[in-house]
């Protein structure tokens, strides 16, 4: 590995000697991936979403950003520091990228691509070119890719003091102008804020007006955090004693908490929609942690469990001819009493699922558990199995849980059931990760067969992570069955255990916290951006790529993974973080994912 | 498990023959059908088990670069159906499409070896597999993006549906071809890996990668001769798999990859020979199968339930015979 890796590194020096090529290379990249997100549509879909209306739509954003991008590149892995020696490669890149777009605007104005690619339809050829026609328009945009290339090169070198609330100001002003339907359902309480949302707001977004004003409040206040607010704060917070130090986090953390609590019912039902099903993917990924994150063992096959807990609330308590009441002496249960029993019902077929698949290891056992699910799905939706369990057509009319007469019907409601659910299970969680059990889970993780010479019990250990991992996703199979109130074997695809497994990827493997940033990055941000959605599957795939190469250890790794992760790279290559990022990067995967 | 798998087949086999519901001509049919779709297993098979024998990594998106393969076929057939080639030179214009398909597959395979696993090749554990994952996810979507979500019909020339007669039974046009352009491919490939200096290469670098290395085999190479060759097989199982099932779409090359997979391990993960014959013998279980065994013990509509033969032969062999029929047994420290 050593003598490939100098190998490369070598000839890499040795192409950034000249930066014309380097300038052209970075151009290129920049370019394909502009070529790339037009062709499979992504840009036409953002393009109908404003930033500030009437001036910029999300898709002039992302171009921008391709311009900005290449200079900020070209001036991040720089020989020198000064501006002048810049220039002409940031000019170069921005240029070149903008080129391969001009490129991609003649060949759709010679051949008639749009019989093949479906989007590249003439309305794109006039965004791509400004609405200016056709030679005019492909000239300005490799002009203005040019500048935004310099220009993303002169705000990477300006001081940060410069930088920054520029970069600030700007989040501020797509963040309120991406998400302005839900700001402005937000913003109707009482007449101050409602004047202040018609001051910057116009009904189909943010204004022009609005939009400086917003830029200004952001920048300015991060300019002021930066230079005034940020040294006291910190100042005052050194000179606690500890324990008010702890108090002051643990206040923190209780506000954090309370917001989020509130926070749905301030925003409305289709937030608490969003957030009820942020939630359910946290119990499944805070499972599925338990077999991957801990115990090792890769399981694709997860729906599985969340569907016998969806099936099982739905027979105990649906008013419908396939629930068990309506054809056995059972008695047609409440969703209280019924959901214990939906989670113990998950857990036998989750041990279940472990026998077979206990002999299996790594690789296989990924392929082996997908298969197990897809068995499930397939016998659901067979006619061999629609007398008992509603074949396609599923099961209907599950009734919402009550409590004393109050029917949860609201997504709110039930957004609390679940943040319940999810608090209790991430205290078993948590416990169970630094129980006897959960350190066992580890030493298998690591090594099975020194594990099992240390007097571990892999049959039980195994079965458990199993049995427990498929609790977890039982009680959000069984909220999701009243949250739907009717299920269909449809509901429960494979997508949904990649779902998991992406989300806790790119959180952090074996870290709670993890788990909640990855579900709300991966499941609650394509929902607010409705017509992004579609492209969700996309985000995940990129997302397991990008993270397996650049981020093993996740967004938010658990504490245990980064020492183990330092560990690792410390002992290739000594403290140096430069030469372990180059270098020690396949080590760091091996150390973080094993 | 395995009692009452066996109870299932021995009983459902005495009570399908007892009620003699299906003649001699539909039980050739269904061989025939299993032996067509068995060839393009047997194709994508190859792929994986090659793979896998060079660089111990499952490369989870070989379906899906099979679909590529049978996409870019896709917009050359419609072409040629268009301006009548494809029924005045069939051969031709046949030929024409296996070409593109090939040389896209080859083409996206390699891309994907480069971008996207070169970067694992000395890392162990579930990264590797992850990202293959995420490369799967990547073609998909791509391809949904840019050709729509719409299943697309392939061209049905007259010529496919005309049958010729074998030992007396009528077989489809198509799937005679399919079945002899699959084992053309994979007679091609068996030549390479064992009569040329880089299948010799091939061979000691899946036996031992680092004494190959030794012995001034440019592994780089050959990894990248082994995506290629793959690829080129996958090209050829997704235009024989659109032209059987008459249709594409983005997400057509995931079961076929999975089950395609499982064959690979039937026949013995790593072995060439291993892959074909498990393909096929795949591709005759899942066609026979549920006449055979499931619609003897009174299962109705036992075709649903393909899918759920392949897969519990795939777990099966994973569980009873993870070495397969062909493959020499692993050692338990599998990498």
């Amino acid at each position: 590995m050593s003598y490939a890796t100098t190998n490369r590194a070598g000839r890499l020096r040795r192409q950034e000697s000249s930066p014309t090529r380097r300038a052209l290379n970075v151009g290129l990249i920049f370019g394909a991936i502009g070529v790339y997100i037009t062709v499979v549509g992504i840009l036409p879909l953002l393009d109908a979403r404003w930033i500030v209306v009437g001036v910029v739509s999300l898709g002039d954003a992302v171009l921008i950003t391709i311009g900005l991008g290449a200079g900020v590149v070209i001036a991040t892995r720089r020989t020198s520091s000064e501006f002048r020696s810049l220039l002409l490669p940031s000019l170069l890149a921005g240029g070149v990228a903008g080129g391969v777009l001009v490129l991609l605007t003649l060949a759709m104005q010679l051949i008639d691509l749009r019989r093949i690619f479906i989007v590249l339809s003439p309305a794109l050829l006039r965004t791509l070119t400004f609405g200016l026609g056709v030679p005019l328009g492909q000239a300005v945009l490799i002009l203005a890719a040019a500048l935004l290339g310099a220009l993303g090169a002169a705000l990477t070198l300006a001081p940060s003091s410069i930088r920054r609330p520029v970069v600030v100001g700007l989040v501020f002003v797509i963040v309120f102008g991406v998400f302005q339907e839900l700001i402005q359902i937000m913003m109707q309480f009482g007449e101050f804020i409602g004047s202040l949302r018609e001051a910057i707001y116009t009904w189909e977004g943010l204004s022009p007006g609005g939009a400086v004003a917003i830029f200004i409040v952001g920048g300015g206040g991060a300019l002021l955090w930066t230079s005034l607010l940020r040294r006291q704060v910190h100042d005052r917070f050194a000179r606690l004693t500890a324990t008010q130090q702890t108090y002051a986090r643990a206040g923190r953390g209780v506000l954090f908490i309370l917001l989020l609590v509130l926070f749905p019912v301030v925003a409305g039902s289709y937030i608490g929609q969003v957030m009820l099903l942020v939630g359910l993917y946290i119990l499944m990924g805070m499972g599925l942690n338990l077999e991957v994150g801990l115990a090792g063992l890769l399981d694709l096959g997860f729906v599985a469990f969340f569907a016998v807990g969806a099936y099982a609330t739905a027979l105990l308590t649906a008013d419908s001819p396939h629930a068990l009441a309506s054809y056995t002496a059972l008695p047609s249960l409440s969703y209280w009493a019924a959901m214990p029993i939906a989670v113990i019902c998950s857990v036998i077929v989750g041990v279940l699922f472990g026998i077979p698949v206990l002999g299996v290891r790594g690789d296989y056992l990924a392929v082996a558990t997908m298969g197990l699910g897809e068995i499930v799905r397939v016998v659901v939706q067979s006619d061999m199995a629609a007398p008992l369990l509603g074949g396609a057509q599923g099961i209907l009319q599950i009734p919402k849980p009550t409590i004393g007469g109050f029917e949860l019907a609201d997504p709110v409601d039930l957004f609390y059931l679940t943040l319940g659910a999810s608090a209790i299970a991430a205290y078993f969680a948590w416990r169970l990760e630094n129980s006897r059990l959960g350190r066992a889970w580890m030493a298998v993780r690591d090594d099975e067969d020194v594990a099992q010479a240390l007097g571990i019990n892999l049959v039980k250990v195994k079965l458990l992570a199993y049995g427990l991992g498929a609790a977890f996703a039982g009680l959000a199979g069984s909220i999701f069955a009243v949250m739907l109130t009717s299920i269909y074997p449809s509901s429960f695809q494979l997508l949904i255990s990649i779902n998991v497994l992406a989300l806790i990827i790119v959180g952090g493997m074996g870290s709670l916290p993890g788990v909640v940033l990855g579900a709300v990055a991966l499941v609650g941000l394509p929902e607010l951006l409705r017509e992004f959605g579609e492209f969700r599957f996309l985000f995940y795939g990129v997302a397991l790529i990008v993270m397996m190469r650049l981020k093993p250890e996740g967004l938010w790794p658990s504490a245990t993974r980064r020492r183990e992760l330092r560990a690792a790279a410390g002992g290739d290559v000594p403290d140096d973080s430069q030469e372990v990022a180059a270098a020690g990067s396949p080590s760091a995967v091996h150390g973080a994912v094993k | 498990m395995r009692i009452g798998v066996v109870i299932v087949i021995v009983g459902g086999t005495v009570g399908t023959l007892i009620k003699g519901r299906y003649g001699a001509a539909q039980w050739f049919d269904f061989l025939v059908f299993g032996l067509t779709i068995g060839s393009v297993y047997a194709l994508v098979a190859l792929g994986y088990t090659m793979v896998y024998g060079v660089l111990r990594l499952i490369n989870f998106a070989h379906g899906d670069i099979m679909m590529t393969g049978a996409f870019s076929g896709y917009f050359l057939a419609s072409h040629f159906a268009e301006s009548g080639l494809l029924d005045r030179s069939p051969v031709l214009a046949m030929l024409g499409i296996l070409a593109i398909a090939i040389t896209t597959s080859t083409i996206i395979a390699l891309l994907t070896e480069r971008l996207a696993y070169r970067p694992f090749r000395h890392v162990r554990g579930l990264a590797p597999l992850i990202c293959a994952i995420g490369v799967s996810f990547f073609l998909e979507q791509t391809f949904r993006g840019a050709f729509g979500s719409g299943i697309r019909a392939y061209p049905d020339p007259k010529w496919q549906k005309e049958a010729i007669s074998i030992f007396g039974f009528n077989v489809p046009l198509v799937e005679a071809l399919v079945v002899i352009a699959a084992l053309a491919s994979m007679l091609i490939l068996y030549l390479i890996v064992q009569r040329t200096r880089m299948g010799m290469a091939m061979r000691a670098v899946s036996e031992d990668a680092d004494a190959a290395a030794l012995m001034g085999i440019d592994v780089d190479k050959v990894v990248v001769f082994t995506f290629a060759l793959g690829g080129a097989m996958a090209g050829v199982a997704g235009v024989c798999y659109a032209f059987v099932f008459k249709q594409v779409y983005f997400f057509m090359g995931f079961t076929p990859g999975i089950k395609a997979f499982g064959a690979a391990v039937l026949g013995g993960i790593g072995s060439v020979p291993g892959a074909m014959l498990g393909g096929l013998f795949l591709g005759v279980v899942e066609s026979i199968g549920p006449a055979l065994f499931l619609d003897g013990i009174g299962i109705a509509a036992p075709y649903q339930l393909r899918d759920l033969i392949a897969f519990t032969l795939l777990i099966m062999v994973l569980i009873f015979r993870p070495y397969g029929i062909m493959g020499e047994r692993m050692s338990k420290k599998r990498a």
